[in-house]
């Protein structure tokens, strides 16, 4: 199979539910996370895992419009990443970005209010769900061209070299995004100049409805900055041990100043591309066989009750409390008034200082 | 036969430089390929090759000369057996050859003739109806299109530099004041500048605030709006506008959308610069003028300076102001020399037109080279007895539609002048604005002087064409005053 990879031939085999199912075995000798760190990961996965499923009702219901791309699935690759990474550093990502801004600690609230276009927003209303920022909590966006955050992210991280203040940009993008020439373009600069990016390929396996082998000559995308000497590792990115682990080394490369490192997280998206996907190009069989035997929380929680002795009762509290957070955050967006109609005509652009 | 030895051209745009050393002197033999002289430009410096064999009969041009127009005759070489002192004295008579690096064709002696006689503006390169010699511009020569507007204090001294300078000293002041302003590009370190805009830049910032890039716009483009959303103040340079094309999304969706899109969180305070719309003989891919292009989208501002006054004003005001700016440059205006206020901090407001010239009869309303048209024509309208207002816009978006209203009201009459295309251009937004808000001013139909539609030929004759020329502005403008 490697060798199949390393001729840039497509691996037909890939696409069946066994072989998905197989390339996401937990690693046997995974690293240990502690009571609290598995019960961290635990309450923050859940958090988005909770926060998408409401958001697909509320699109059922009319309340969400436009587009809406659910996270589900992917959950354990982004608190990963977050539990390896310190305040300050950045993060940036594409239209795949709610459970981004929740795991970078972004109110609920102010997410759903965004994605039901209300005032409230993390942009008022005027961003919907691929642009919502925060500069307070460093998150960058949400951006709906597939790519464009690979440079921006890459000018973040130029920032922190600039400034000499030892924070990281991590910077996410799908398997899709990985084809675009502007990612090249990016590691390229970023190589050069050893500025301090960890790209994070989330190869959930389809851009859209694409497959990854019908779509990528190389598969392996942790070898997509071998031409720049960009180093890179595939991780299992459905368990949130791995993840943080290789993040971990990841970030400590950027942050010393060797430059960018890369990281493919293997994961699995559950949900379609965005709400209006026809589910045309996988079969239902490899969908559930991802969520019965690789779910990222499942896994956590099941640790949490075998290994470290912790209490039915204790996690259904945490569940309990998450519906709730999740639920005042759909009362709020439902709820909250649009954007005043003078909101149209602000923002546009700054009043420069005298 | 004596051969006279020509001054080249560095580059199509080059109209003079200097003569800054003879290597040969007069008698010293002559083979093929000898360097005689060097000769430099403020852009760039080149050797003069010999291509004919001989002996230097007569040095000309003497070394340390400035202004020496491209192909003046700078020294005459005796061919084999031929007497050199007779070549020497006969050596306007002789055939002009050798120099000719620039991959133009020399001219016959008839027309070098021409070109001695009445200037730069003569030659078949530039043409008459081509922007004047860069020493002599309409603006300074004639004291009727002296500004009217001035924005500095009366009795401010002046100095007289070239556009290209006014631009570096721009950027060198505002990286002096403000350590997060840094300038990236392609060849903008330690080639000093593809035009020569950032010369010295690298020697006075160093490699850190000075950062030559990849030829890669799309990726570098987006890396520096990167930086500008984290708060940094990139001045990006493209080598030309036509290359920011592969980083139009990050200057449109990127750059221009993000705050908005964030509800006011994240605003992008970036200059992208380069020089815009067409050179000389560089064909379509280099010609292409996008003013009209960046002014249709919201989120950005779009400036188009004409002197070096407005250029070093605006783009100080450029680099200061929190959103995108677009500063669209042009080639040929580099190496024009206009004064520019001795100010501490000369900084104009972005937004506001200049009356350049008063008139009563018909308004012109330009901005960058095209104002090089408008100038010469309200001229020679001057001398037929109608008198044009010359409104130079400088900032495209957001656009002073109150001084253009103002000047047509007054004038009932407007001819806008713009190299870029017809369809949705500059003129159009004019023509559009006016019928809405001067219709009952309006003694006749808004005209437009425009690039024709047409991609940009190469051949010298089918350019010329194509650009908009004095003659055009001279006809419209008579037409909307029924002359």
């Amino acid at each position: 199979m490697d060798a199949a990879k390393d001729a840039g031939q497509p691996n037909p085999a890939a696409e069946t539910p066994e072989a998905v199912a197989a390339e996401h075995q937990p690693a046997p000798n995974a690293p240990q996370f502690t009571r609290e760190e598995d019960l961290h990961a635990y309450h923050q996965m859940l958090l988005i895992r909770r926060f998408e499923e409401k958001a697909g009702q509320l699109y059922g219901m009319g309340l969400i419009g436009g587009f809406c791309h659910l996270y589900i699935g992917q959950e354990a690759v982004v608190i990963g990443m977050q539990m390896a990474s310190v305040d300050g550093d950045q993060v940036i990502t594409g239209y795949r970005d709610h459970g981004h801004m929740l795991a970078c600690g972004m109110d609920p609230k102010g997410v759903m209010a965004e994605l039901t276009g209300r005032r409230g927003g993390y942009s008022r209303g005027k961003g919907g769900s691929m642009h919502m920022f925060s500069r307070e909590k460093q998150f960058f966006g949400g951006h709906g061209i597939v790519g464009a955050q690979v440079s921006l992210g890459t000018g973040l991280g130029f920032a922190d070299a600039y400034r000499k203040n030892g924070k990281v940009s991590l910077t996410y993008m799908g398997d899709g995004a990985a084809n675009q020439g502007q990612v090249y373009e990016s590691f390229n600069m970023a190589q050069l100049w050893k500025l301090p990016v960890v790209y994070v390929i989330e190869n959930n396996r389809y851009a859209m409805g694409t497959s990854v082998a019908r779509a990528s000559a190389q598969t392996d995308f942790s070898r997509r900055g071998i031409s720049f000497g960009i180093p890179g590792e595939q991780v299992d990115g459905m368990d949130v041990r791995t993840v943080r682990e290789a993040a971990g080394r990841a970030i400590a490369h950027a942050r010393t100043g060797e430059g960018p490192y890369i990281l493919e997280m293997q994961t699995y998206r559950y949900r379609g591309h965005s709400m209006s996907d026809p589910a045309k190009y996988r079969t239902k069989d490899e969908v559930s066989k991802m969520r019965d035997e690789h779910d990222p929380i499942e896994m956590v929680r099941k640790r949490l009750i075998e290994l470290h002795g912790v209490a039915e009762a204790e996690l259904k509290a945490t569940d309990a409390k998450v519906r709730e957070t999740v639920n005042d955050a759909a009362e709020f967006a439902t709820h909250d008034p649009e954007p005043d109609p003078s909101e149209l005509w602000t923002d546009i652009l700054l009043e420069a200082r005298a | 036969m004596a051969t006279d030895i020509l001054m080249p051209a560095l580059s199509p745009t080059m109209e003079e430089g200097k003569l800054s050393k003879w290597l040969k002197k007069e008698g010293d033999a002559i083979k093929s390929g000898d360097v005689l002289a060097e000769i430099e430009t403020d852009k760039a410096t080149m050797e003069v090759e010999a291509i004919d064999e001989g002996t230097l009969a007569k040095i000309l041009v003497a070394e340390g000369t400035e202004g020496v127009a491209v192909n003046t005759p700078i020294a005459i070489i005796a061919g084999e057996g031929e007497d050199v002192a007779a070549a020497a004295a006969g050596g306007a008579s002789s055939k002009p050859n050798g120099a000719d690096t620039g991959g133009q064709r020399a001219p016959t002696p008839t027309m070098q003739a021409e070109g001695m006689a009445s200037g730069p503006s003569a030659t078949a390169k530039t043409g008459d109806d081509k922007p004047a010699a860069p020493a002599a511009p309409a603006t300074i020569t004639n004291k009727a299109a002296e500004p009217v507007m001035e924005e500095f204090p009366a009795g401010t001294e002046m100095v007289t530099m070239t556009v290209r300078e006014a631009l570096r000293d721009a950027m060198a002041e505002e990286m002096r004041r403000d350590e997060d302003v840094f300038v990236m590009g392609e060849e903008v370190a330690e080639y000093q500048g593809a035009y020569k805009v950032t010369q010295n830049l690298l020697q006075e910032f160093g490699a850190r605030r000075v950062v030559d890039t990849p030829i890669t716009e799309h990726g570098f483009a987006g890396i520096g709006v990167g930086a500008a959303l984290s708060g940094l103040k990139p001045i990006v340079e493209f080598m030309t506008f036509n290359f920011a094309m592969q980083a139009i999304d990050h200057i449109i969706n990127s750059a221009a959308k993000t705050l908005y899109m964030s509800g006011g969180q994240l605003g992008c305070p970036i200059v992208f610069r380069g020089p815009n719309g067409a050179a000389a003989r560089v064909g379509a891919q280099h010609s292409h003028d996008y003013a009209a292009w960046y002014s249709n989208v919201p989120g950005l501002k779009v400036i188009a300076p004409y002197t070096a006054s407005d250029a070093k004003g605006l783009l100080k005001a450029a680099i200061r102001d929190p959103n995108p700016v677009i500063f669209l440059e042009n080639e040929i205006l580099y190496g024009q020399t206009f004064p520019v206020p001795k100010l501490d901090d000369f900084v104009l407001p972005i937004g506001k037109a200049r009356i350049h010239r008063t008139g009563k009869d018909v308004t012109i309303v330009s901005f960058a080279i095209g104002m090089t048209y408008a100038l010469k024509a309200a001229q020679i309208l001057a001398d037929q007895g109608i008198e044009a207002e010359v409104i130079d816009l400088r900032t495209i978006r957001p656009m002073d539609t109150e001084t253009v209203l103002a000047s047509v009201k007054k004038t009932g009459r407007c001819v806008t002048v713009e190299e870029g295309f017809p369809q949705s251009g500059i003129g159009a937004e004019i023509s559009a604005r006016l019928m809405v808000d001067a219709f009952d001013y309006l003694d006749a139909p808004v005209l437009r002087v425009t690039g024709k539609d047409v991609p940009m030929p190469y051949a010298a004759n089918l350019e010329k064409l194509a650009l908009p020329n004095v003659a055009e502005v001279v006809e419209a403008a008579k037409a909307v005053c029924y002359r």
